[in-house]
């Protein structure tokens, strides 16, 4: 069972109580925007093994969405943050390097040398 | 003319803890800045309950705030008192950017008392219901088996249980298949 900590109630919520709102950070495609850029916000998803950012709501509880930091390999949970930002806050990005020291966010974004294994 | 008539008109059922349906109850969302000051100072002026810290609940005389989420709080009262409160609530806040509205009709209110209260509670609700962790005052939302409810421990053995009115028979329902004789708990 998912047991995430909901940052705006202050409780552990376990995962009935939230619903799922998929990959965290996207960047939202606009007037002007491509086809290819529609297509990738749209359709095109991360699919980690490892280290993943998620959006969840607190549905059964305060309502509120927020961001979760976690492994889709282990179900390790490496923070939960507020949603009203647009990348992972550094206290997360140190929780995660402090359990995975190979693991950079540039590998999570598609930056970065390959895929987040 | 109507008459108000609340969910279930006030049925109980008794087994190793009791659940009844509360009747009419007031109740006034409100929602906004709870740390302005002005916000705090009115509601204190209007309900004489202080703006409830995190998850708590205040109360004065038959009146109670509850902490609902960051941006909201429950305001629990009179039913009759409702609509005045709105009113006053309303001018008060007049300027703020600010929702008040009564949903006293939008919902059903139970409260589950004895000593088996927070056994029956915590067979339904993914909830640590131990003293330490969910005290008098406590409000929690959550859900109660398949539906949203809050629940506040209200007194010392008694939970008192909002839930959305369209589903107060499931409610009353699942909390009196809980409470029956001889699926004591005994863990609380």
């Amino acid at each position: 069972m998912l047991i995430l900590n909901c940052p705006y109630c202050g409780v552990s919520a376990d995962e009935t109580e939230l619903t799922a709102g998929g990959e965290a950070h996207l960047t939202l495609a606009t007037v002007g925007d491509d086809d290819a850029a529609f297509e990738a916000y749209l359709f095109m998803r991360k699919n980690p093994r490892g280290v993943h950012f998620e959006r969840w709501r607190h549905a059964n509880g305060c309502g509120k969405w927020f961001h979760a930091a976690r492994c889709t390999m282990t179900l390790e949970v490496f923070g939960t943050y507020s949603a009203q930002t647009s990348e992972p806050p550094q206290e997360i990005i140190d929780s995660i390097k402090a359990r995975r020291p190979d693991w950079a966010l540039s590998d999570w974004m598609g930056t970065g040398k390959g895929d987040a294994v | 003319m109507y008459s108000a008539v609340s969910a279930l008109n006030g049925v109980s059922n008794v087994g190793f803890a009791t659940v009844t349906e509360m009747g009419l109850c007031g109740m006034i969302t409100l929602r906004g800045d709870l740390a302005d000051a002005k916000l705090a100072k009115v509601i204190t002026s209007a309900t004489g309950a202080d703006v409830p810290a995190q998850r708590r609940v205040t109360t004065s005389g038959d009146h109670a705030v509850a902490w609902m989420s960051p941006d909201e709080l429950l305001i629990m009262l009179p039913h009759d008192a409702a609509d005045a409160m709105v009113a006053t609530l309303t001018e008060g806040l007049s300027g703020q950017h600010v929702l008040v509205v009564n949903v006293s009709d939008a919902r059903g209110v139970f409260t589950l008392s004895g000593d088996g209260a927070r056994d029956v509670a915590a067979k339904l609700a993914p909830v640590d219901f131990a003293t330490d962790a969910f005290d008098i005052n406590d409000i929690r939302r959550s859900r109660l088996a398949q539906v949203p409810a809050a629940f506040w421990m209200s007194a010392p053995d008694t939970i008192t249980i909002v839930a959305f009115r369209s589903v107060a028979q499931y409610v009353f329902d699942v909390l009196s298949k809980a409470v029956a004789q001889g699926s004591e708990v005994g863990f609380h």
